[in-house]
């Protein structure tokens, strides 16, 4: 682009970046790295489960990969997975030029990614925690198990990235909108992102306060779980469902917004009952808290809390209701193009219907007796996690990819990983409502022959190596379409779509909008296409653009989280190679040192000339 | 969206709320806030769970001393007063006044700390009452400490920005971080009143 850009270095500059487009692709590479190390690790306890009374795995290495698998899955792929689409489109949804705290935003990101390095350095101490991705005490107590301080200290640190990033999210939605874009105008994304955030903001922090108690408790021989003396372990379940179940909704929400973005597009058609979506959006969320109960029939908390948490999960299925129809109105009677993106986002209605049936059907407390801690749950959860979640995600990465890299994904291999994707997804967890119901505990790494166990088990992962293949022809898809993918320079709208990224130039300039946008309806775009000349009306003069400044200091905060945590853990070792203390205070020095550096120094940012604006104006505006 | 405010005639009203900036700053830290009132929440919520879980530790009757008590909670509410003395001063762009209720609302909040510091150190000398004594005591600690903890941030940062801005005056930069700063110290307030009746007072009326 034009010259007022100061040149540096390649990795410098993505080091220092605060720009969000930017920080969501990073989102985007780390959630996949965590995505593929926690795939691997279910195809190889798939594999252990192959056949009966399999050795391939240890029964201690098969418990360290459930619990990472989870953990991973849930905290370093599919939340930050999320959170690169968020970051990546809600500014250019609304009409921003930037998030309300890009420095923020960057801290958000360098932080969650150390604790999960942090999480993942367990490996190298003896291995990965293995108390499951609930951590229930008192078998999180296990004083032998370093890992277990890393899955404490690990989720911690990248808990608060996810927290600060989440008041990013709602004060940009709330303070940054382009004039014209009122609430009731905000696309479906942005609405279940705001949603997401809060539910992020009240469930992480029971969360951080829980783990902290765990880390108190496990470090510094805190007594709060120790029933010798008048503590009580229960109390860690009430905490972590506090939290747990509302993480469900902070993943599908979002998931649900992709998807009310995706099938519209492809239908031709605005999206039925906007208001009701928005709505029932709301009520989830707030039932989400009502419900952790549920998670826990079968602790003894009595009959009367077992029927009314019962009765309020079974209320969520209302709600919900109203979204699968508003989704099958929308395609009712619409154009539809069924390309990658089209095929995820519709597969996913039926795929989400049936776990959402099985997870009425755990809702019904006194059955859940039955269910329980069986691969009923497991095929339950995943029908919602990759059944919901993952194909949103997928349908989202082929719906945003030429904006995010300028080229289109290749449709053909698209539609090969779909069909392998789908095959193999219901190959591995449909089976696993029977087995659960035969009795397959789950959690358990192995099970006798000649119980009925055996075919069931056999195609579950016969299921995994499909979803494998999918994946690899994802990989390659990726490759090719980097090299030979349909170029989109120029092109700001490929798919003929509804909302305002669309209005942006491809590549999207680091201002975003040259001038900012005045939106006159729901759908701005699609409106102007209607009722305007197809391009947004400015709402400003041209004028100098102010943009905020790079920095380093993230990193360099993150990299003292880093120690800190790792300094804690290190009390715990047998022979340390240096004083832990020593450790966390140079983590404590980084972090705190970074902050107030940050604080003593006002950064004002810079500006991008008018004359620069309009000679890019001149070159990237032009395009359909 | 230039962030241009005219400030030729003298600050606006609200200078804390007048740049774009100001009004995310602001915005944001509410939002902090109700994070914070969420982990409180779960550590009162533990708290409550596990006070009568003194094994064969002290209880909380035996413990507290209302007195000493009751003058911390005066101490610190004195110094939400002082901190609200500073915020009138800054909306009229009385910038050594705001200074000085400032500096008295960090003299304050220290002599606070001394005496939160002088508590535990009495529980554990005199009774025993250690962090690992019982569920009740590290509850106790956990909860109590960690207000103190949020007290001591405050005065850093507070003491930070007094430094920082000396003789600098009014501006719209400073205006949200001095506002935001009370903020925090108000809800550090609200918190301690929460903890004086649910820990002391319940706990010395025996309940
Ligand atoms: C797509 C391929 C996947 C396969 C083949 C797979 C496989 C498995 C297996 C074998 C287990 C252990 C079940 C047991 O013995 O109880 C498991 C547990 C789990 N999985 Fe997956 N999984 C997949 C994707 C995901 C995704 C995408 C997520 C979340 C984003 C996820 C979250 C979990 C969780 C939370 C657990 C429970 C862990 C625990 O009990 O501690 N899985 N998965
Ligand atoms: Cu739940």
């Amino acid at each position: 682009m034009a010259s007022y850009k100061k040149e540096k270095g390649v990795v410098w500059d993505w080091l220092t970046t605060v720009d969000h487009k930017k920080l969501g692709i990073m989102y985007l590479i780390a959630g996949t790295l965590f995505f593929l190390k926690a795939g691997l690790m279910a195809v190889f306890m798939r594999i252990q489960l192959i056949m009966p009374e399999n050795s391939f795995l240890t029964g201690q290495t098969f418990n360290e990969f459930i619990t990472m698998h989870g953990t991973i899955m849930l905290f370093l792929a599919a939340t930050p997975l999320l959170f690169a689409f968020m970051n990546f489109v809600i500014p250019l949804q609304i009409g921003a030029r930037d998030v309300a705290f890009p420095f923020v935003n960057a801290l958000g990101f360098w932080i969650f990614l150390s604790g999960g390095l942090l999480l993942s350095t367990s490996w190298f101490f003896g291995g990965g925690p293995d108390a499951g991705w609930t951590a229930y005490v008192p078998l999180s107590l296990n004083e032998e198990q370093l890992g277990l301080d890393f899955y404490v200290l690990g989720l911690q640190v990248s808990g608060i990235g996810t927290l600060i990033s989440a008041i990013n999210f709602l004060v940009t939605i709330i303070n940054m909108r382009a004039p014209g874009m009122t609430m009731m105008r905000l696309p479906l994304f942005v609405w279940t992102s705001f949603v997401t955030s809060t539910l992020i903001l009240f469930a992480f922090t029971p969360l951080a306060a829980g783990l902290a108690l765990l880390m108190l408790e496990r470090i510094f021989d805190a007594q709060f779980f120790n029933p010798a003396a008048g503590g009580n372990v229960v109390i860690w379940q009430h905490i972590f469902w506090i939290f747990g179940h509302p993480e469900v909704y902070i993943l599908v929400l979002p998931a649900f917004g992709i998807i009310s973005e995706v099938i519209p597009a492809f239908s031709r058609k605005r999206l039925f009952g906007y208001t009701a979506m928005v709505f029932a959006t709301m009520i989830i969320a707030f039932l989400g808290f009502m419900v952790w109960a549920h998670h826990m029939f079968t602790v003894g908390i009595g009959p009367v809390a077992n029927s009314i948490f019962a009765i309020a999960t079974m209320t969520i299925a209302v709600p919900t209701g109203i979204k699968i129809f508003n989704w099958l109105f929308t395609m009712w009677g619409g154009k539809i193009t069924f390309n990658t993106a089209m095929l995820f986002a519709s597969s996913f209605v039926p795929t989400f219907v049936l776990g959402g049936v099985t997870g009425v059907m755990l809702a019904m407390a006194p059955v859940d007796y039955l269910y329980h801690d069986t691969y009923f749950v497991v095929a339950h959860f995943h029908y919602i996690i990759v059944g919901g979640i993952v194909l949103a995600l997928f349908a989202g990465l082929f719906y945003w990819y030429p904006k995010m890299f300028n080229h289109k994904l290749n449709e053909k291999l698209g539609v090969v990983f779909f069909i392998l994707f789908t095959i193999g997804f219901h190959l591995t967890f449909f089976v696993q409502h029977f087995l659960g119901l035969m009795g397959m505990p789950r959690r358990v790494y192995t099970y006798l022959g000649g119980q009925g166990l055996d075919e069931f088990n056999m195609i579950s992962t016969i299921g995994t190596f499909f979803m494998s293949a999918a994946v690899i022809v994802l990989v390659i898809n990726i490759v090719y379409s980097a090299i030979k993918g349909e170029r989109v320079i120029g092109i700001n709208d490929p798919w003929d779509a509804r909302t305002l990224e669309w209005a942006t130039p491809t590549p999207v300039p680091e201002y975003n909008f040259a001038q900012t946008p005045q939106i006159r309806s729901l759908d701005p775009l699609f409106y102007e296409k209607v009722h305007g000349d197809g391009t947004m009306k400015p709402a400003e003069p041209v004028d100098d653009i102010h943009m905020p400044n790079g920095s380093i200091l993230p990193v360099i905060i993150s990299i003292g989280l880093y120690f800190l945590g790792f300094g804690l853990i290190m009390l715990e070792m047998a022979e340390p190679i240096v004083s832990p203390w020593i450790v966390v205070a140079l983590g404590g020095l980084l972090t705190f040192g970074g902050m107030a550096m940050r604080s003593l120094k006002d950064d004002h940012g810079y500006h991008i000339p008018k004359s620069v604006v309009k000679a890019d104006l001149k070159k990237l505006g032009g395009g359909k | 969206m230039a962030g241009a405010v005219d400030t030729s005639k003298g600050l606006p009203s609200h200078p804390e709320r007048a740049t774009l900036e100001g009004k995310n700053k602001f915005l944001g830290f509410w939002f902090f806030l109700g994070g914070e009132t969420i982990m409180f929440a779960t550590f009162f919520g533990t708290y409550l769970g596990l006070r009568n879980g003194v094994g064969s530790g002290p209880a909380s009757d035996e413990l507290f001393t209302l007195p000493l008590v009751f003058i911390m909670t005066m101490i610190l509410l004195t110094s939400s007063m002082t901190s609200v003395m500073a915020m009138f001063a800054m909306k009229k762009n009385q910038f050594k006044k705001m200074m000085t209720w400032m500096i008295i609302t960090v003299l304050l909040g220290l002599v606070f700390l001394g005496l939160e510091i002088y508590e535990f150190q009495h529980y554990v000398h005199d009774y025993e009452f250690g962090f690992t004594t019982s569920a009740f005591s590290s509850a106790f600690y956990t909860l109590v400490g960690l207000h103190g903890a949020h007290v001591l941030f405050g005065l850093c940062w507070i003491t930070l920005l007094i430094i920082r801005n000396w003789g600098k005056g009014i501006t719209l930069t400073n205006a949200p971080k001095f506002y935001v700063a009370s903020l925090y110290w108000h809800f550090i307030d609200v918190v301690w009143v929460f903890i004086f009746t649910v820990v002391y007072l319940m706990g010395a009326g025996g309940y």
